[in-house]
């Protein structure tokens, strides 16, 4: 019986480590290691120059510019939006609240396609929101700004998931006796209610930018796909695979990967920090 | 003395606004407050849902049900069907096992392992699609073997099931890791202690006290695997009756200007997606301690 435990295991009566272990790590290796280790194989085999050739031309640069900047610009969207709408939901009771709250779910179940030309068809020159905005010389659809409205859809989520449950945990006492000890109730909220929510909103930030980053199916429709205006790096991907260029594809497809990671994990070490100072949220 | 000289013996009134004046915004604040969210979510969720419907139903109901029931349009339901009827229970298997080996046991690496298995959320869906076409694509790794042996993976419904698989196989396992770890070992040491068998003891103690996070899982799984559209337009090559699933349908038929009918189309989907999402609050609502997950995805 002992045989079974070792340095990488503490003893347990419970059977069955052996096979799900083994069957969790062939399916993590063949579905997601595999594969993924192929892309960076196939993007190093295209030679230091090639890499270097596809990685600085101004496609590419424009579409990775367009996906990054454009993710990060709607994170800060759904961050002050997100925050609102937590605190909305947290704190104040009206009528419909409930269905409110389930409501914010829907980029999650709407599959990506569907929100891409429902989008579309609102925000074109011609549609509900886009006529009103027609007449200022605001054009949404086909622009970078339609590229914002889908990507600010599908990140919409994540904030309020994050931090409603840290708002709702919230203590009333810390408020009251703050504004017992005289403060404002703005400076409540600013030094008392929002610094143990930050590493929330970071965590929902996060996860909104790194699902805008790769979203393809609801911005390909909304976005007008002009090469160097309004081309997301999921697009020229595609593309490149479209023209049989692999090691182009897998070259974009591994920068993408690489930035995104190096971003995670530089917001992952801030994080680590703030929950050294705030406690574990 | 007057009022003003005996601030303590005040109505229940005056109290009652008085702790709101400490713990809340004042009526003015929560309005602006209220309506800039339901302007937000008017703008970006409602209206697009709504437009959905209306759009699908613009040409009529003879055109509606002509477009859902076109023979292009049922072979797509059938796949997509098909294509989460092989990869959903796929996935529901491997997250069992992933949540019985991370929850049940103590063993080195396992924060390493909980990563690899989010991986697949933070890799673009193109993405997904991609590195099976580096692998089995007619240029791929594997593509001259596969080419001899005659075997079809992209382009065909392999391609279509392993991207599905790869962008749907969190999932299940995040939702199951969580509610298992708060549940402990404690029943199933007690199981096993009584003479119960390993199988025995998974089967009519464990998965009982998990099967609302396990039915959550699968429902959020689901609704992935039959909406993915990124990962699954890279591996399709869009034949159609053949290999087009109903959202790259809803695709081809909008860029052929056939708006109506990618509309109706669409509709079943969001269909789906309001099921989806009623059977998720109404876990939510009733079964919110048995599901142990954070409600984020």
């Amino acid at each position: 019986m002992a045989a079974a435990t070792s340095v990488w295991r503490q003893p347990s009566i419970l059977p069955g480590f052996g096979i799900a272990l083994g069957i969790t790590l062939s399916a993590l290796s063949l579905i997601v290691l595999v594969p993924l280790a192929a892309l960076a194989l196939k993007a190093a085999s295209a030679g230091p120059a090639d890499i270097l050739a596809v990685a600085t031309s101004p496609r590419t640069v424009a579409a990775l510019r367009l996906s990054f900047l454009g993710a990060l610009f709607a994170a800060c969207v759904n961050a002050v939006f997100g925050m609102i709408l937590a605190w909305v939901l947290v704190r104040y009771e009206f009528p419909g609240r409930r269905f409110i709250d389930a409501a914010v779910d829907l980029p999650f179940a709407l599959p990506t396609a569907v929100a891409g030309i429902a989008l579309t068809a609102i925000y074109a020159p011609n549609g509900w929101v886009g006529s009103l905005l027609a007449p200022y010389g605001i054009k949404v659809a086909y622009t970078p700004l339609g590229v914002m409205v889908a990507l600010i859809f599908v990140g919409l989520p994540f904030v309020v998931r994050t931090v409603q449950p840290v708002l709702q945990e919230m203590q009333a006492d810390v408020e009251e006796a703050a504004a017992l000890l005289g403060a404002g109730r703005w400076r409540t909220i600013f030094t008392v209610i929002l610094p143990p929510i930050y590493p929330a909103l970071l965590t929902g930030f996060v996860l909104a930018f790194a699902r805008a980053v790769g979203e393809y199916g609801s911005v390909i429709f909304i976005a007008g796909n002009v090469p160097m205006v309004s081309e997301i790096a999921p697009l020229l991907i595609v593309i490149r695979l479209e023209q049989f260029d692999y090691a182009g594809a897998a070259v974009v497809a591994m920068l993408m990967l690489l930035i995104s990671f190096a971003l995670i994990l530089f917001v992952n070490l801030i994080q680590a920090r703030a929950r050294r100072r705030f406690g574990d949220v | 003395m007057s009022d003003a000289a005996l601030p303590q013996f005040r109505t229940d009134t005056a109290q009652k606004r008085d702790t709101r004046r400490v713990r809340g915004e004042g009526v003015v604040v929560q309005a602006v407050l209220i309506t800039i969210s339901l302007a937000f979510l008017a703008l970006f969720l409602l209206l697009p849902l709504v437009s959905v419907f209306v759009e699908a139903g613009a040409r009529g109901w003879t055109a509606y049900m002509a477009a859902v029931t076109e023979p292009d349009a049922v072979a797509a339901i059938h796949l997509t069907l098909l294509v989460a009827g092989i990869a959903v229970p796929f996935n529901v298997v491997v997250g069992i096992a992933a949540a019985w080996a991370i929850a049940k046991f103590a063993f080195r690496g396992k924060n390493l392992l909980i990563s690899l298995i989010d991986l697949p959320f933070s890799v673009s869906p193109v993405i997904s699609g991609l590195v099976f076409v580096l692998l089995f694509g007619a240029q791929g790794y594997f593509g001259a073997w596969l080419k001899a042996h005659d075997v079809q993976i992209i382009f065909a419904l392999p391609g279509l099931v392993l991207a599905t698989v790869f962008v749907t196989f969190p999932f299940v396992a995040r939702e199951l890791i969580p509610h298992m770890q708060s549940l402990g070992s404690a029943d199933e040491e007690a199981a096993l202690t009584l003479g119960a068998s390993g199988w025995r003891t998974f089967l009519t103690i464990t998965l009982p006290n998990v099967k609302w996070s396990l039915f959550y899982g699968v429902l959020l799984c689901n609704a992935r695997a039959m909406g993915e559209f990124g990962a699954v337009a890279v591996v399709s090559g869009k034949i159609r009756g053949l290999t087009n699933t109903m959202p790259l349908h809803v695709e081809i038929l909008y860029n052929e200007y056939m708006s109506a009918a990618a509309f109706a189309v669409a509709s079943l989907l969001a269909g789906l997606a309001l099921v989806t999402l009623a059977l998720k609050t109404l876990l939510e609502w009733h079964y919110s301690d048995s599901i142990a997950a954070s409600r984020r995805h």
